[in-house]
């Protein structure tokens, strides 16, 4: 915390918020969320990672018993839970945050006390997730959950419980973010600043909201079923009453399919700010790389059983969702395209955050053929869980998602911080991320087609899986090591980095019009915005900053802090959690904790 | 320059759209909602016809007594929207008399369903006899859980206009338990065709 | 002065104060669309019309002789029922497009789930020449 103390102390000006633990416990500003999100989901990135070490140790020889099946069941089931809920998801919505009101010309979210309460959410479900470790009782039924394995019948004790409380609670948190993005972009936008005349990475922010706010509930429900069979001895998955547990198969992906969008078009959106930047070049064919981004969370809804071609759903439901998913790939790779074009003729520079863009392109683009591979039902039969399909999905999910975060952090890290981050650790932490992220896992492409199967404990020596698994376990330390390298620079950087001038990569978009960090209440006054790229405009550029660079008149009128936030979040985690004591009445002692703060909130002006 | 001095000192008030960011962002709550609640009634017809023992909804859902609850639960909503019309003609008397019936109205329905899931209990469905318990039960209660949570809402408000402070310009605040509750109605249209009349 | 215990800004329509406001559809947006507006006697009506239609739908229920065309009658009515309550009592008819879209964007989404839900589980099934 003594970090975040210190990053309010950098922000000097006259009427400053206060500093401390409890104004970072109560604050309810935009930017001080993002960093607290950054923070935390960094952190869970290390724990994820670390599982992740533990797996590949286990594999690295046939036979092998590093760790017993049990453990290794929950090393898998909580690194997949974790870098998907508890690192990709709020990492993204650390930008989110940080950059979305900034770069549409808002002074704060329209939901601030909202906002803080979706982050104090994650952070408790994301401690009580990993609090399971603490009782031997991490979830260990993969992070898809799959029935009837998660039936009380078949895996008693508390793992799949503390997987249905943990991923309730943080649900919560996501479908309460989106509509505070989605009324922020619709609502907040400074004047002229038309949607299409948005950042594109705001503009998949949008997208990416009304993915989080639709898909999220149909997890909700899905957990809420599996939950009633295991607490209260209802029959959705029971199969001897007439339960299917197929059904869960359909729930999971129907949240699940958007989930990876949800996961993958932030950091289209990142990559689709910082490659004009680097290129020196608008982004080309911008409003197809807007509606491509549409597409992509539409059609994203209607592919789903193509994660079920091995269920036997029938020829014709197989052929609808092999059509469908060779049809999202259209838009993807649109995309591509046109991130391509944009720099064709540009003005390239390389520093960090397009190196990460780069590499994003391109390694994406191998992840997508092998899902392109996937989209073909015969093909997956073999294919499906199989180490190919690990392949596939860390290729888009690290190769795409996190670089794309990366990338995001390196760029936006003056804005932030004040500060640059070190040139020369980051190139190294780029070259060694690409060296060991491939090493790890493209051999998995070829064990998988050998026959290694995802989520066994070990395999046997006559298989010959060895060389590739050991390749893997390699590239995943030195994986390791190069994410230690981006720990090093933050911290490094922040402290000792070259001071950060307010547009120190000579970008486009509002954000940058603004002090490196900006002042707490962002802009002096709303500028009016007539372009895309109102920085890259010499007029345009003057009449903004001649807004943005002025001193207020008197001190602007911003939302005050507020601890509801905290203690609903609080409330609505017990609730969840009081539903271990299997008995129906305690979780109502949380709900009404839940009743006390919503009463409080609702009570308490915004503005005082 | 004294205008953008306007905006600069009063722009929590500013929005690109000119409506109100309560209305959209609650609107969008909706849409999600409307998820949640596709999901458990989806779940509801994958299992129509799916148990294995009974009893089944034939021997056991009352159309006539339903009809009824369906039929209170769609006057509260009229009644709401009278409630809100009373607070925008700024008339205290007609925004407790409509919001009261509201209240009455809801607490009804809930007591309909608390008398027919206790009538099913002693018939022998609970939610671990089959599949259609489980479904109609989980349905069914969440939606009463939101029918409850809604009059928690609307005695809030009640005691707010009882004490003078829900005047016309307060209306949003009504108008937004009004959409909450108008939506909470309208799922149940949906239930009572898709679970009661459409065996 | 920000009164005591609301907790937000009043009713809708403070951006139409500024010429700023963007775009063709500000007129439009910041309030009602062009249509009538409801007196207490149109809600009774509409309350009466949704009276009429839940009779009929149970009146459908119970005569043997409409039972073929049960399922479409009913899924109409209760279809028509939604619509009056949307539009007319939560207001959608006559205000800002931007609140249907952002309903329609998740009630789509719900009918399309449902849909796909039970053609994979109640009609395909009988399709599976394969079997």
């Amino acid at each position: 915390m003594s970090e975040a103390t210190t990053a309010a102390k950098a922000n000097s000006s006259v009427h400053e918020d206060a500093v401390g633990l409890w104004s970072w416990i109560t604050t309810v500003d935009h930017k001080r969320i993002g960093i607290m999100y950054f923070l935390t989901s960094f952190f869970f990135l290390f724990v994820g990672g670390f599982e992740a070490l533990l797996i590949r140790i286990q594999l690295m020889r046939p036979e092998n018993a590093f760790i017993s099946a049990e453990t290794y069941n929950q090393m898998f089931t909580m690194h997949g839970t974790t870098m998907v809920f508890l690192v990709a998801m709020p990492m993204a919505v650390a930008f989110f945050n940080y950059l979305v009101p900034l770069q549409i010309g808002a002074r704060d979210v329209a939901f601030p006390r909202l906002n803080a309460l979706s982050y104090w959410i994650f952070l408790f479900g994301g401690l009580y997730l990993n609090s399971s470790f603490l009782f031997g009782a991490a979830p260990n039924t993969s992070w898809v959950g799959y029935a009837n394995l998660t039936s009380l019948q078949f895996t008693p004790g508390r793992n799949v419980e503390f997987w249905i409380i943990g991923l309730s609670i943080l649900g919560v948190s996501s479908i309460l973010g989106g509509v505070n993005f989605i009324t922020t972009i619709i609502n907040l936008r400074a004047p002229g600043m038309k949607l299409m005349r948005m950042p594109l990475f705001s503009w998949m922010t949008l997208v990416t909201s009304f993915l989080l706010i639709t898909a999220l509930p149909v997890i909700a429900v899905a957990l809420i079923i599996l939950g009633f069979d295991r607490f209260f001895g209802a029959n959705f998955f029971e199969v001897t009453a007439g339960g299917d547990p197929i059904l869960w198969q359909h729930l999971f992906w129907l949240f699940g399919h958007p989930e990876v969008y949800i996961l993958i078009l932030p950091a289209f959106g990142i990559i689709s700010d910082v490659i004009p930047t680097f290129s020196k070049k608008p982004l080309f064919g911008y409003p197809v790389v807007v509606y491509a981004g549409i597409l992509i969370g539409f059609i994203g809804w209607g592919v789903w059983s193509h994660h079920m071609f091995t269920v036997g759903l029938g020829p014709i439901a197989d052929s609808f969702f092999v059509a469908s998913t060779m049809i999202i790939a259209i838009p993807t790779g649109i995309k591509i395209f046109n991130w391509l074009a944009t720099m064709w003729g540009g003005a390239l520079r390389f520093p960090t955050p397009m190196l990460f863009a780069v590499g994003l392109v391109a390694v994406f683009t191998v992840g997508g053929l092998s899902g392109v591979m996937h989209a073909s039902a015969p093909v997956d039969l073999q294919q499906h869980d199989s180490y190919f399909v690990v392949a596939h999905f860390h290729y888009v999910l690290v190769g795409g998602a996190l670089m794309g975060l990366f990338s995001g952090v390196y760029f936006w890290f003056p804005k932030v911080t004040g500060r640059m981050m070190n040139e020369t650790i980051g190139k190294w932490h780029f070259w060694t991320t690409l060296i060991g992220f491939n090493l790890t896992f493209f051999p998995m492409h070829f064990s998988g087609l050998f026959g290694m199967p995802r989520r066994t404990w070990t395999y046997l020596a006559e298989l010959n899986l060895e060389t590739w698994n050991q390749l893997s376990t390699v590239g995943a330390f030195i994986f390791g090591a190069a994410s230690l390298l981006l720990m090093w620079n933050l911290f490094y950087s922040w402290r000792k980095g070259e001071k950060a001038s307010a547009n120190p990569w000579g970008a486009a978009t509002l954000e940058w019009s603004l002090p490196s960090p900006p002042r707490h209440y962002n802009f002096p006054a709303l500028p009016t915005v007539r372009s895309r790229e109102p920085l890259w405009d010499d007029t345009e550029r003057q009449e903004v900053e001649a807004v943005t660079h002025a001193e207020p008149a008197e001190e602007p009128h911003m939302p005050s802090p507020s601890f509801w936030p905290v203690v609903l979040a609080f409330g609505v985690a017990l609730t969840w959690i009081l539903l271990m004591t299997h008995t129906w009445w305690m979780p109502l002692l949380g709900l009404a904790l839940v009743a006390v703060a919503v009463f409080g909130w609702a009570f308490q002006p915004a503005y005082r | 320059m004294a205008h953008a001095a306007a905006i600069a000192r009063d722009d929590h008030h500013y929005t690109s759209t000119g409506l109100s960011s309560w209305k959209v962002g609650f609107w969008t709550f909706i849409g999600s909602e409307c998820l949640f609640f596709a999901t458990l009634i989806s779940t509801y017809m994958v299992y129509k016809g799916r148990s294995i023992v009974g009893p089944y909804p034939e021997e056991i859902l009352d159309i006539p007594l339903t009809s009824i609850s369906t039929f209170v639960l769609l006057m509260s909503s009229l009644a709401m929207v009278l409630a809100l019309d009373g607070v925008q003609r700024g008339s205290r008397r007609l925004t407790l008399v409509w919001l009261g019936a509201v209240i009455v109205l809801g607490a009804a329905f809930l007591g309909f369903q608390v008398y027919e899931f206790n009538h099913f209990v002693h018939q022998g469905l609970t939610i671990g006899t089959n599949v259609f318990g489980s479904s109609f039960f989980v349905l069914t209660g969440f939606h009463g859980a939101h029918v409850a949570a809604g009059i928690i809402w609307m005695v809030t408000l009640w005691i707010l206009g009882a004490r003078n402070r829900l005047p016309a310009t307060a209306s949003l605040k009504v108008e937004i338990a009004g959409l909450y509750w108008h939506f909470v109605d309208v799922v149940w249209i949906v239930i009572f065709t898709l679970v009661y009349l459409i065996q | 002065m920000r009164s005591g215990g609301s907790t937000e800004e009043e009713n809708g329509q403070h951006g139409g104060a500024y010429p700023q406001v963007s775009g063709p559809g500000a007129h439009r947006s910041a309030g009602h669309r062009t249509g009538s507006h409801a007196s207490a006697a149109f809600y009774w009506a509409i309350g009466g019309v949704l009276t009429v239609i839940t009779a009929v739908e149970v009146a459908i229920f119970y005569i043997p002789v409409l039972e073929p065309v049960l399922v479409p009658s009913l899924l109409l009515l209760s279809a028509g029922k939604f619509l009056l309550v949307v539009m007319f009592f939560m207001h959608l008819r006559f205000d800002s497009r931007i609140f249907s879209g952002v309903f329609l964007a998740g009630m789509v989404l719900a009918m399309f789930m449902s849909v796909a839900l039970v053609v994979l589980y109640h009609v395909l099934p009988a399709y599976d020449f394969m079997g």
